[in-house]
């Protein structure tokens, strides 16, 4: 293999009934920097059907170049005959880099694609750069083995892939004016070929607001003690009407579903106010709340490492403080007569 | 019904402490475990065999001890083990794990013909759920990855009827047999392990298989030099300030968080009801 015959920065743009999926747009943002620190362009590439009015937002979150597959066969996501499309583009066209969201269909395709490319792919990476000189995409994610990161690299291989978490990096403000080259490729697919349908897809539309969108979002840890004395979390959150968040540990202890688990292996949350209440601050909670607004967190330990990244520390007993601010923000609920809100 | 549930031996990361002078592992204080995803996928081929009747195979890549996870898997209700051990499979990324698991599961193949492969969602020590869709395409079937409920199946018409979850929501897929699943942990409960199977698993010897044990193996593609990623640095990220630290009795505390929060307008204000 000739790595100097590849060349381009791609971001696969995942959509569902022509709706970009954030995450796409945020490795737009990532991808542009690594493009022009290659100096290479940036090019998003979009499979589906009736796809085609989608393409001049991909370039005005920052892309060069649309590389677009329209089949009735690509109308819903299916790995067998999305990553044919992936295939047949990064065959002919062969990009350097190609990034995906880490979303169930970018994991899954991003997967397939690999085994077929033969080449390198780093999972749920939360920090994107490249080396300039020897070209390497160096992408890292938390490591097992404590409070550190691992920085995965590919040096034999291309493309090189990762898949990256949602709401960790930033996507650009559109720009409508910006102009770019839409490339259509023509695809061969018969329906009688795929091994799989899809049936039907449901919306959950009774789950409640995931934590992922919430504005304020009171997460506890183990510290809390026991499940008698997490309800004093969910306590908090009703009365300033905030989502409840825990760490792994506590969804490991049972105290809540998987659902609301923050963190490396749960969601990434952005919200404006983050509490961090007997959370201890490791790294895979961390990489998925550290960009929330204003992070207030409780420990009694004075050396747990959730201080270095909150914004406001309270150093004392959980099980001190949240009754006394529940009272607090009741307190105030009443003179005022009203309900909490956020800008 | 023939169904290979892969399973991987992993320290359990629930007990496993950092140690805070270090920021390392403390791997004395790790036991290993079965990878609680791979426990869910070996209980739902259990569900499926009480329906369709069959066989369930379990297969693991690892060192010696690795036979642990099969005798657990046992236990649950498996009926055979296999282990390939070798030192030319050390050191493997995702793909070369993958590329090693279906050369077994070729030969495995060839003993009694595969109709499903279970894989956990993702394994709690790496968490990239990559080996899954990995093995699918190398064995050329179609994988169904975050399965959360397997519906229904069809011997006759050699369909399955299979629930994959989403971001929002879930959709409905059906698959040819034979297929892949990756499961997430709410597929099932896992049960009690009935008597006879836990005297069973005490006993049972699993079948350990080593390189020269498969057929036409590139030893190129095997372990640490058939894996195309490698850890380049580990790093501490910089540890960012923080922010305010308040510290003394409770209430001051608590007061002073109010005022700071009550002057951040833009965070959160009470609005009058009318
Ligand atoms: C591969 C992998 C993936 C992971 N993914 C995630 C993930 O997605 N999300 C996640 O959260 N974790 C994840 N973890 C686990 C992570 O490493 C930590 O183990 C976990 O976040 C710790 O949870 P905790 O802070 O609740 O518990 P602990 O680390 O036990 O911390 C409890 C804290 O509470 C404090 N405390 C105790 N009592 C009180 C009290 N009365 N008042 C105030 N403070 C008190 C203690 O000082 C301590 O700091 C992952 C680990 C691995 C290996
Ligand atoms: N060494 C291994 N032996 C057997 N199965 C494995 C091994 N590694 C991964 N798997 C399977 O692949 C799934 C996903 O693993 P991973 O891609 O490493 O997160 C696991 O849940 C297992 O079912």
């Amino acid at each position: 293999m000739n790595l100097d015959d590849y060349r381009g920065v791609w971001v696969f743009i995942e959509q569902n009934e022509r709706n970009i999926e954030g995450v796409s747009l945020e490795l737009l943002g990532a991808g542009r920097k690594l493009a022009d620190k290659l100096e290479v362009p940036l090019a998003g590439f979009l499979l589906g059907h009736e796809i085609k009015s989608v393409a001049n937002q991909v370039i005005s979150y920052g892309a060069d170049e649309v590389y677009l597959v329209d089949h009735p066969v690509l109308k819903q996501y299916r790995t067998e005959s999305y990553m044919q499309g992936v295939m047949l583009l990064a065959r002919k066209y062969k990009p350097e880099i190609i990034l995906y969201g880490a979303t169930p269909n970018g994991k899954d395709l991003a997967s397939a694609v690999a085994t077929d490319l033969s080449t390198g792919l780093t999972a749920d990476t939360t920090m994107l750069d490249v080396d300039v000189t020897n070209r390497l995409l160096e992408a890292s994610r938390p490591a097992f083995g404590g409070n550190i990161m691992a920085t995965i690299l590919c040096k034999k291989h291309r493309p090189q892939m990762a898949t990256v978490r949602p709401k960790v990096m930033k996507a650009l403000d559109p720009d409508s004016a910006r102009v770019g080259k839409i490339i259509e490729e023509k695809i061969d697919l018969k329906e009688e070929d795929m091994r799989t349908k899809v049936l039907q897809i449901v919306n959950d539309v009774t789950k409640k607001v995931s934590i992922a969108d919430a504005h304020v979002i009171v997460c506890g840890g183990k510290g809390m003690g026991d499940l008698q004395n997490f309800q004093l979390i969910h306590e908090l959150a009703d009365t300033i009407g905030a989502s409840v968040g825990g760490t792994r540990d506590v969804v490991e202890a049972g105290w809540l579903p998987h659902e609301q688990q923050v963190g490396q292996t749960g969601e990434t949350v952005t919200p404006k106010i983050y509490f961090a209440i007997g959370i201890s601050g490791a790294i895979q909670h961390v990489v998925g709340m550290k960009n929330s607004e204003f992070i207030i967190a409780i420990n009694k330990d004075p050396n747990a490492p959730i201080f270095d990244v909150a914004t406001y520390g309270i150093v004392g007993d959980a099980l001190e403080i949240v009754p006394k601010l529940i009272e607090q923000f009741k307190q105030l609920r009443t003179e005022k007569g009203g309900e909490m809100s956020y800008a | 019904m023939h169904i290979v549930v892969c399973v991987k031996q992993v320290p359990d990361t629930k007990i496993i402490k950092i140690n805070p002078k270090t920021n390392t592992l403390d791997r004395r204080s790790a036991p290993a475990i079965l990878n609680p995803y791979d426990a869910h996928a070996v209980q739902e081929a259990v569900k499926i065999k009480e329906k369709t009747g069959g066989t369930i195979s379990v297969l693991s890549m690892g060192p010696p001890q690795a036979t642990a996870v099969i005798k657990k898997s046992i236990e649950i209700g498996a009926d055979r083990g296999y282990l390939i051990s070798d030192r030319a499979f050390a050191g493997a990324d995702t793909l070369a794990t993958s590329y090693a698991l279906s050369k077994a599961l070729e030969r495995i193949n060839k003993e009694l013909p595969v109709d499903m492969v279970i894989c956990g969602k993702h394994a709690i020590d790496g968490d990239t759920g990559q080996v899954g869709p990995g093995i699918a395409r190398r064995m050329d079937i179609p994988p169904v990855t975050n399965v959360i409920e397997v519906t229904e199946v069809n011997q006759k018409e050699k369909t399955v009827l299979i629930k994959r979850k989403l971001t929002n929501g879930y959709e409905l897929i059906q698959s040819e047999i034979p297929c892949l699943l990756t499961v997430e942990k709410e597929i099932n409960g896992i049960e009690y392990s009935p008597m006879p199977n836990m005297i069973r698993a005490a006993r049972y010897e699993p079948i350990i298989w080593a390189v020269s044990d498969l057929e036409k193996v590139e030893r190129t593609q095997l372990g640490l030099k058939g894996s195309p990623t490698i850890v380049g640095k580990m790093f501490t990220p910089p540890r960012p300030e923080g922010g305010k630290r308040l510290e003394g009795p409770a209430d001051e505390q608590v007061k002073q968080l109010m005022d700071v929060l009550m002057e951040k307008k833009d965070l959160l204000s009470i609005q009058s009801s009318k």
